[in-house]
């Protein structure tokens, strides 16, 4: 079988969670990442899911979404959004994962609406749910969203989720705590962010600087020492097929 | 003094129009389905709702006319995609425009906390930066009046009704809910009446023998409604599973306003009432069971 995009994000994703950290699953891809890295190079990091579950072994079978009953038996807490959303505040949770329908050179997400009239959108997206709140106060963020130009655009529609707003120094004036993303993993290539500006780190294999260029709504800033994204590993690849055997999320197209 | 009465009449005694009720607080799991189907059969309208994410809860509700307006983080369909129906009422004014006050999960637990505590806001660094923070159009910002640092002020929600989906309860309304309980709490202390609608009502020694598993205290439960499958296709901790290929499905036929009508009429003002529905799944509503779950090592008071 092929590697799919979904695959390859998922290993890039997975390898962003160090050994020990308190992390912010979220849903969908990320999900699928924490299992990953608890079976590979992180087995004591810890998943928090913002319905209020807080998990040291990942569930045992692929989850459609963070409040299946598998994802809560053998949890160590069952509690409130509050707690967890409260030890985020804190600065008690080093990494959070999010996507987006769109996002800046700034890293600024949108998941609100799509038009200049929050009012009258053109496309009306579902919201922050809790990823505003990992964004704002997290230490540090993982972004994960398919590329193209429509979704990696100049400026988003409207800032959800913030990033690093108008550049260095933003997150400081506004009043936010710390954090902002430090890597945008996307169907072409992965993006850190430099002085608070994406920075084309690697391009996936079948990819080019020229194609993500091509896709990249924004005048795209390359590392000096870009090159291929690494692929997973046949382990890392069985892990993942293992743990989503019918592809649900690793396989399918992005809405 | 039991409180136990029939959804039908719970709803229509204690959702008037235009009033404001919070309901999927647990988020994904334990969404009061039974609520919402009889609240549309009701034909209720106005309503102004308050929730988390509701996971196709509140879709339903906005495309059968019934919402004027939601205080929400989130309105989608968290397996399949987007909503189209609240799509529809945003882009299109269909069937009706609504209003909303956009949160996050953070954000609406402190709007609910606040009202739970009787304390007028919450100070919040969540959001700050955030366009949320003014499109919102309730919070204000502040400084902090200790350090001088950038606050949000979050003002309280204090919901007239809080529909609680537990597991068991007793006749008077004590509650065990077990699962994560996302905003449940806050929610049911902030409002000024709870509806509890169990799967199960139990003496009050059974509740009694485990106080710590209470979500909320009778005198907040002006109503106990006893229904098993309330909460299909959602989740309620080792009652039932997710119901995935559900969610699936609506997601699929209710792209049209067409395939949403019929699917409100297949789903929910065909059916009579909530036994009817969990008999119109057919084989799929025992298969979805899991009462044979792990016991809880036991606790003795």
């Amino acid at each position: 079988m092929e590697l799919s995009a979904g695959e390859l994000m998922v290993a890039q994703a997975a390898r962003e969670i160090r050994d020990g950290e308190r992390v912010f699953v979220g849903m969908r891809l990320p999900l699928i990442a924490f299992v990953l890295a608890k079976r590979t190079h992180a087995p004591n990091a810890i998943g928090l899911f913002e319905l209020g579950v807080v998990r040291d072994a990942p569930a045992p079978e692929l989850l459609y979404t963070m409040g299946d009953t598998p994802n809560v038996r053998g949890a160590v807490w069952c509690a409130r959004t509050l707690d967890l959303m409260g030890l985020l505040q804190r600065g008690e949770v080093e990494a959070g994962f999010i996507g987006g329908a769109e996002i800046d050179i700034h890293g600024n997400l949108n998941t609100t609406a799509i038009g200049p009239d929050r009012a009258h959108p053109l496309t009306q997206l579902p919201g922050s749910g809790g990823g505003a709140d990992i964004a704002s106060l997290a230490r540090r963020l993982i972004v994960i969203m398919p590329h193209d130009r429509r979704r990696l655009r100049e400026r988003v529609d409207f800032v959800t989720s913030p990033g690093y707003g108008t550049g260095a120094g933003w997150r400081e004036r506004v009043g936010l705590p710390r954090g902002g993303p430090s890597v945008l993993i996307t169907t072409l290539g992965v993006f850190r962010f430099v002085d608070g500006v994406a920075t084309l780190a690697s391009y996936h294999p079948g990819a080019s600087v020229e194609a993500v260029r091509a896709a990249t709504g924004w005048p795209l800033v390359v590392a000096s020492d870009v090159r291929e994204t690494e692929v997973p590993s046949g382990a890392e690849l069985g892990f993942i097929r293992d743990h989503d055997p019918t592809g649900f999320w690793t396989r399918r197209s992005a809405e | 003094m039991s409180k136990v009465t029939s959804l039908g009449e719970a709803i229509a005694r204690l959702v008037p129009d235009g009033a404001s009720v919070a309901l999927g607080t647990a988020l994904e799991p334990a969404i009061p389905f039974a609520v919402v189907h009889e609240l549309i059969r009701q034909r209720k309208r106005e309503l102004r709702l308050i929730g988390p994410i509701s996971d196709i809860a509140f879709d339903q509700l906005i495309g059968a006319g019934c919402v004027a307006r939601i205080a929400s983080a989130w309105v989608g369909n968290v397996s399949a995609g987007l909503a189209h129906a609240y799509r529809r009422a945003m882009e299109q004014g269909i069937p009706r425009r609504i209003a909303v006050e956009d949160h996050s999960n953070f954000t609406i637990a402190q709007a609910l906390l606040a009202g739970a505590i009787g304390a007028p806001f919450i100070p919040t660094r969540t959001l700050l930066g955030s366009d949320l923070a003014r499109a919102n159009g309730t919070f204000k910002e502040s400084v902090s009046p200790f350090d001088g640092s950038p606050l949000l002020l979050v003002p309280a929600i204090r919901p007239d009704l809080t529909v609680l989906a537990v597991q068991r309860a007793d006749e008077e309304g004590n509650a065990h809910l077990w699962g994560p309980w996302g905003v449940s709490q806050e929610a049911a202390l902030a409002a000024t009446a709870v509806l509890v609608i169990a799967d199960e009502i139990v003496p009050r020694s059974v509740i009694a023998s485990d106080p710590n598993r209470t979500v909320v205290p009778a005198w907040k439960v002006a109503a106990v409604v006893g229904q098993r499958g309330a909460c299909h296709p959602s989740p309620l901790q080792g009652r039932y599973r997710r119901d995935h290929d559900f969610y699936h499905a609506y997601h699929a036929a209710t792209r049209t306003v067409e395939g949403f009508e019929a699917w409100i009429r297949e789903w929910v003002t065909g059916p009579p009432d909530r036994d009817a529905y969990l008999a119109k799944l057919g084989e799929r509503w025992p298969a979805l069971r899991e009462d044979g779950g792990p016991r809880a090592a036991e606790a003795r008071f």
